[in-house]
């Protein structure tokens, strides 16, 4: 139970014992949640996607033009934004679910490709390249003020993805969540057997297009800006590769992943902004080759090459 | 319709640039069934090496030829140690091996030239403008047509066509069996990804005027080669052919008669293209 517990401890840890990165941390935090909404995308249902910026920045946007427009209250942001999100999802999933493979890829990124051109164009509402600015919040549960050194930022987000990972656990071992296990093995055998694919599809991409956005409006919420970059294609790339850094479809994996990639992307870019890219890229290289299941299967794997040196 | 004919002309120069570019990536992902976002990165080897050359004092031809070789030898070294054993692993494997050497090679090439644009200077027997009789036209984009034409005719004979490209269906369709009988299918792959990457290599140094030659290359290109692959249909030439054509022209007159729409014009098409036949526009009969 307790080492089920750890990574939380672990953040709550942190919380206590580096005040002075909190940014940082909450950053971390809100790349966990992304990462864990393509984990059940990609990793659970096997929708080969590079789409996923489309949602994170829809929700980032939606936060920003609630709290410029309509009310400061972050949890009503949070909501309007999740529920974009996932409307968006849904939309654009009926419309794209039907294909496979690459066909899928290229749609996905077509798709977020239209959504990063249309921000660029909508400056009335999204400030186009220069982004959405001024955001002013309101004290969370209208006592918890956001302060400069983000206390309030990173409990928050915190206790948002606590919810999620929540949500995901339950739907993982729900019947529902059978099913899509089956339909990322064989989509053929689970019709055979009278599962609706296309349906089971559309419902795990919208809940992980929810996610996303929930995961973009906490990064504009937190960073009280919201640029064209959180819907570029590299958001999708970055999620996919800190999914597989830390291992598909394993409880904790978006988790390690999320964090050792912010962690050296943060640490490689204040010697030189392109050395991440190198250091990243080797990682991802060697992950894929050598370690299969990611990060989190490291123990597993080192302790299998234990034992196969002391059967010789 | 001066106007019409130039623009139409710029379109084909851009959409065979693509096709030169993308041709290969047909042969790497589309015939051996390698989702390979990587093919960016050895183009830009191309133009780099290409660039270096010719700073050196070469001609253009010969730096355009060095330019090729030494993406296909890159392309060889990274199927031997990268790719083969990803060849059983499936698709998320593979793209994600490839975006991380898209990654490594971009930060390489940063670390060793910085993040400036190279320049390839045209020879002065192709940076003219010659009469097309009502209007004078560059001779450089009118090249470009020609390579891209050429090269089309030449991949249709020498793979759909020849001994040497049922020999490669075969072995991608089942390689045990290809094995079976006697074939030598490393060697195969190998030379195959070879030529490919050095079709890449030499795109990059051909059509370096109208894309520019970057550290960001790979990353900036990848989603239009990435299209025209497959909206053409895997492993079909023809389909690329004619995706990178419809591509080219559409976008270059869409930024000429619809400047507002120009940036959704292109992503709207393969929208449009996908949904309509997911697999692709003149899918390769021989495949399943």
């Amino acid at each position: 139970m307790i080492a089920r517990l750890t990574p939380w401890l672990l953040a709550l840890g942190f919380y206590f014992a580096f005040a002075e990165q909190l940014a940082l941390g909450t950053n971390v935090l809100v790349m966990i949640l992304l990462t864990l909404s393509l984990d059940l995308c990609l990793g659970r249902a096997g929708i080969l996607t590079l789409g996923q910026s489309a949602f994170f920045g829809m929700g980032a946007y939606v936060a920003g033009i609630v709290a410029l427009r309509v009310t400061e209250d972050p949890l009503i942001g949070l909501a309007v934004a999740t529920l974009a999100s996932a409307a968006l999802g849904a939309l654009t999933g009926a419309l794209i679910l039907h294909t496979e493979g690459a066909a899928l890829l290229m749609l996905t990124l077509a798709l977020s490709a239209l959504l990063e051109e249309f921000a660029n164009h909508a400056t009335a509402w999204t400030g186009g390249a220069d982004g959405l600015q001024g955001m002013k919040l309101a004290p969370l549960l209208g006592t918890f003020r956001f302060d400069l050194f983000k206390h309030t930022a990173y409990l928050y987000s915190l206790a948002v993805l606590l919810v999620w990972f929540l949500v995901t656990q339950i739907v993982i071992v729900s019947p529902f969540g059978r099913s899509i296990d089956g339909i990322r093995q064989s989509p053929a055998r689970m019709r055979a057997i009278g599962t609706p694919v296309w349906w089971r599809r559309l419902c795990v991409y919208t809940l992980s297009a929810a996610m996303a956005g929930s995961a973009g409006a906490l990064s504009a919420q937190t960073t009280r800006f919201v640029g064209l970059t959180t819907l570029s294609v590299l958001v999708s790339g970055t999620a996919v590769v800190m999914l597989v850094l830390g291992g598909t479809r394993r409880r904790y994996g978006a988790f390690l992943g999320a964090a050792v990639y912010v962690l050296v992307q943060d640490y490689a870019a204040q010697i030189n902004p392109f050395h991440w890219m190198l250091i990243v890229g080797i990682l991802l290289m060697l992950t894929v080759l050598f370690l299969e299941g990611g990060l989190a299967s490291l123990p597993e794997a080192l302790l299998r090459v234990r034992r196969r040196e002391s059967k010789r | 319709m001066t106007a019409w004919i130039t623009t139409l002309l710029d379109g084909l120069a851009y959409g065979m640039v693509l096709f030169i570019i993308s041709v290969g990536l047909t042969i790497t992902m589309g015939l051996m069934r390698i989702v390979n976002l990587a093919h960016g990165a050895f183009a830009m080897i191309g133009g780099y090496v290409a660039a270096v050359s010719i700073d050196h004092g070469l001609s253009w031809a010969l730096a355009a030829l060095l330019g090729s070789a030494a993406a296909g030898i890159a392309g060889g070294i990274a199927e031997i140690f990268l790719y083969r054993p990803l060849y059983r692993k499936g698709e998320l494997a593979q793209m994600l091996l490839t975006f991380g050497l898209v990654f490594v090679v971009t930060g390489l090439l940063t670390l060793a030239f910085g993040v400036d644009f190279q320049r390839i200077p045209l020879p002065p027997s192709l940076s003219g403008e010659v009469s097309l009789g009502f209007r004078s036209y560059p001779l450089y984009r009118l090249f470009l047509i020609a390579v891209g034409a050429l090269l089309a005719a030449g991949l249709w004979l020498g793979i759909d066509r020849s001994l040497y490209g049922a020999r490669l269906r075969a072995a991608v369709d089942n390689p045990a069996m290809a094995r079976g009988i006697g074939m030598n299918v490393d060697r195969l792959f190998t030379a195959t990804f070879v030529f490919g990457c050095a079709l890449a290599g030499f795109g990059g140094v051909v059509g370096s005027e109208l894309l520019l030659i970057e550290p960001a290359y790979a990353l900036k290109h990848l989603v239009t080669f990435l299209v025209v692959v497959v909206v053409g249909g895997h492993a079909s030439f023809k389909g690329s052919f004619a995706a990178a054509l419809l591509i080219g022209s559409v976008e270059t007159f869409g930024k000429f008669y619809l400047p507002s729409l120009a940036p959704y014009v292109s992503f709207l098409l393969v929208l449009v293209l996908l949904l309509w036949r997911p697999h692709g526009v003149l899918p390769a009969k021989s495949l399943s």
